[in-house]
């Protein structure tokens, strides 16, 4: 294999801990690790799902690329830029090449704002064109995501769900990003719309080059967005690989009850789950040794001991699991 | 509207033709139209719809729960042949926990913060039994029990927030079947839950319903938890059932245009396993209740519409045997 070219984004052993505090002084009593130690890599025009049940750090991995939560340790690199996560703030340079789509498309635009103040803040920041250029970037934005062109003078709550994540995925495009964070992007959206927004994510993927990291809990949404998954469990990444790798041989248990615990979409070949409850953890009580030990049949006493580490077992596979 | 050909077996909840409005500034609107519904013991129905369909409406209306600013503005529903709508509220209470009972989508804010499980399960045997205290909380841990709540004598004893997602919607259903009612209504029961605890909860309701034999409808916008769960399925949209049949005949033969475009749109698995490139969107947006269209609600986003459809609204009727839609196009087809 010729050399490959340094991925687009490289992301390397970044961890995100939060103090837990308490009592009148606010002492710190413990922390969260909410990422522990994840690494992974995009490339250009390639789709990354991650994918994860709430709190095991996906979202929050998200935010700490976007630099809007600081990173305690590890290593976010551009093609071309310098690592990021020890600067005191994340430059500009940076912010331009990345953006991000955020789940609520209610909570995450100004209901203050018109749609073209809205989509045409980040041309501002950043100081790009004239005021001209940047009223025409505006309009050439809006239809660009399905926009009616006489919409931009509306106000975020005259439009649905569905047009204010449109709204936001063209706040997110005005600075022509390399990679755009999506996270959750349909989760609040109705099935209907939630295809129309996949729909013009794929599009505008195929026409600008987009790279994109999708965080998503939906494997159905993941499997059909991505071309490469990892599974996230409790702050770590426990496996990664192509898609078709992940939905047709998962090797970590973890993704093997993810995969088997999506409902089947088919009444003739019903899953027939079992109601019994297994003792979950979270990320203020993780297990020692694998933190999936808890829950998977396949533990013995070494993953209640060592933590296994992600280890590639098949060509561009990897999983972090004692017995795989 | 008389829809459904007359079955020997006497429904446990039937509704026909209800009609709910709500109440707004500029003068009212329908949010559920021409309802019709029955559900017989062991059977679960599906209702399945996106948001502002009407379907949690329907729910609260079974249980007369409707917020102030809703009403029944006709219709019936009957429980056992009794007439709920016209009873007294002292008869409603009786009924209500005892008869029908429901599971809410989100455990936190339909449980009381400031009681515990126990207790609150209690509360409710003791509205309907004649038991005192002590045997009222042992009722309500054998209830704990029944829904796989881990070492459920303690957790009895502990508030909501003590509980993870997945046993919080456990102790709401320990909660809901505490005084075996016949009757359940369970709106997007698994709705806020992970995927995995999802799993074990849709697993649970199965178990229970084959169990205890209630009749159940369960409200969901998600096609994934019908195939699962459902007997028979009722799609709605825009505040009126578009389509009706059984779980097996909708997956396999759906008749309506909205069905089959919400089939497309779900991203899922094919048969040859391979993820399809492209979503089947429904273009456009639900309309809005106050300014329905004229003729077919779903006209304006339907691929398939004709003028007949944007002029003249189309009947629900029987298009082939125990299958229902309203859809003009489908009889040209």
């Amino acid at each position: 294999m010729p050399e490959t070219p340094a991925p687009l984004l490289a992301v390397e052993n970044l961890k995100v801990h939060f103090a837990i505090r308490a009592g009148v002084f606010q002492q710190r009593i413990g922390e969260v690790k909410a990422v522990d130690g994840v690494s992974f890599s995009i490339d250009a025009g390639e789709t990354l799902g991650l994918v994860g049940e709430s709190g095991c750090g996906k979202s929050t991995t998200g935010l700490a690329l976007m630099g809007l939560v600081k990173p305690t340790d590890g290593n976010i690199a551009l093609r071309g830029a310098e690592d990021v996560t020890q600067m005191r703030s994340v430059p500009k340079s940076h912010r331009r090449r990345m953006q991000i789509i955020f789940q609520d498309p209610f909570s995450s635009l100004n209901p203050r704002q018109r749609v073209r103040d809205i989509i045409r803040a980040p041309l501002d920041i950043h100081g790009i064109g004239t005021m001209e250029e940047r009223r025409a970037e505006v309009a050439k934005l809006i239809s660009l995501v399905g926009l009616r062109p006489d919409q931009a003078d509306n106000f975020p709550h005259q439009f649905s769900g569905g047009q204010r994540q449109r709204i936001g995925i063209a706040r997110a495009l005005a600075l022509k990003p390399d990679i755009i964070v999506c996270d959750e992007p349909v989760s609040a959206l109705d099935v209907s719309v939630q295809a129309q927004i996949l729909n013009l994510l794929a599009d505008l993927q195929k026409e600008l080059g987009l790279s994109y990291l999708f965080i998503s809990h939906d494997l159905g949404v993941v499997e059909h967005v991505s071309h490469r998954v990892a599974v996230m469990y409790l702050g770590k990444i426990v496996e990664t690989g192509t898609k078709k790798a992940i939905f047709s041989k998962p090797l970590h248990p973890y993704s093997e009850l993810l995969l088997r615990s999506a409902p089947s979409h088919d009444p003739h070949n019903r899953h027939r789950f079992s109601a019994v409850s297994d003792d979950i953890p979270s990320a203020t009580r993780k297990p020692a040794g694998c933190a999936f030990h808890t829950r998977c049949p396949l533990a013995t006493d070494i993953c209640r001991q060592v933590e296994p580490a992600l280890e590639q077992k098949a060509d561009g596979h990897s999983a972090a699991c004692h017995h795989r | 509207m008389e829809n459904r050909a007359s079955e020997a077996k006497q429904p446990v909840l039937s509704v026909s033709d209800l009609n709910v409005e709500i109440l707004g500034e500029n003068g009212s609107f329908p949010v559920v139209s021409e309802m019709s519904l029955s559900v017989h013991a062991g059977e679960t129905v599906c209702i399945v719809g996106e948001s502002g369909c009407g379907k949690s409406m329907t729910a609260l209306s079974l249980l007369r729960l409707l917020p102030e600013s809703a009403r029944v503005a006709s219709g019936s529903i009957r429980i056992h042949g009794e007439d709920f709508l016209a009873m007294d509220q002292r008869h409603v209470e009786d009924f209500r926990g005892d008869r029908i009972a429901m599971i809410f989508q989100e455990p936190l804010t339909a449980l009381n913060p400031v009681l515990t499980i126990g207790e609150q399960i209690a509360e409710s045997v003791r509205q309907h039994r004649k038991t005192g205290r002590r045997d009222a909380f042992a009722r309500a841990v054998k209830c704990l029990e029944l829904v796989q709540m881990p070492d459920p004598a303690r957790r009895a004893r502990q508030y909501p927030h003590e509980l993870s997602g997945g046993m919080r919607q456990r102790a709401m259903i320990a909660l809901a079947l505490a005084c075996e009612p016949k009757i359940i209504i369970a709106d997007e029961p698994t709705t806020a839950l992970d995927v995995t605890v999802q799993a074990q909860i849709l697993g649970l309701i199965s178990d229970l319903q084959q169990r205890l034999g209630a009749a159940q409808i369960l409200i969901t916008h998600d096609l994934g938890v019908v195939a699962e769960i459902a007997d028979r399925v009722i799609v709605m949209y825009a505040g009126r059932r578009v389509e009706e049949c059984s779980v097996y005949e909708l997956f396999d033969n759906p008749i309506h245009p909205y069905t089959i475009g919400l089939m497309g749109a779900v991203p899922h698995k094919s048969e040859t396993g391979a993820a399809s490139e492209r979503l089947t969107d429904i273009p456009g947006t639900v309309p809005p209740l106050w300014d329905l269209p004229k003729g077919c609600a779903f006209a304006p986003r339907c691929p398939g519409a004709s003028a007949r459809c944007m002029e003249e609204r189309p009947p629900f009727i029987e298009k082939k045997p125990g299958h229902f839609a309203a859809c003009w196009e489908h009889d040209h087809a």
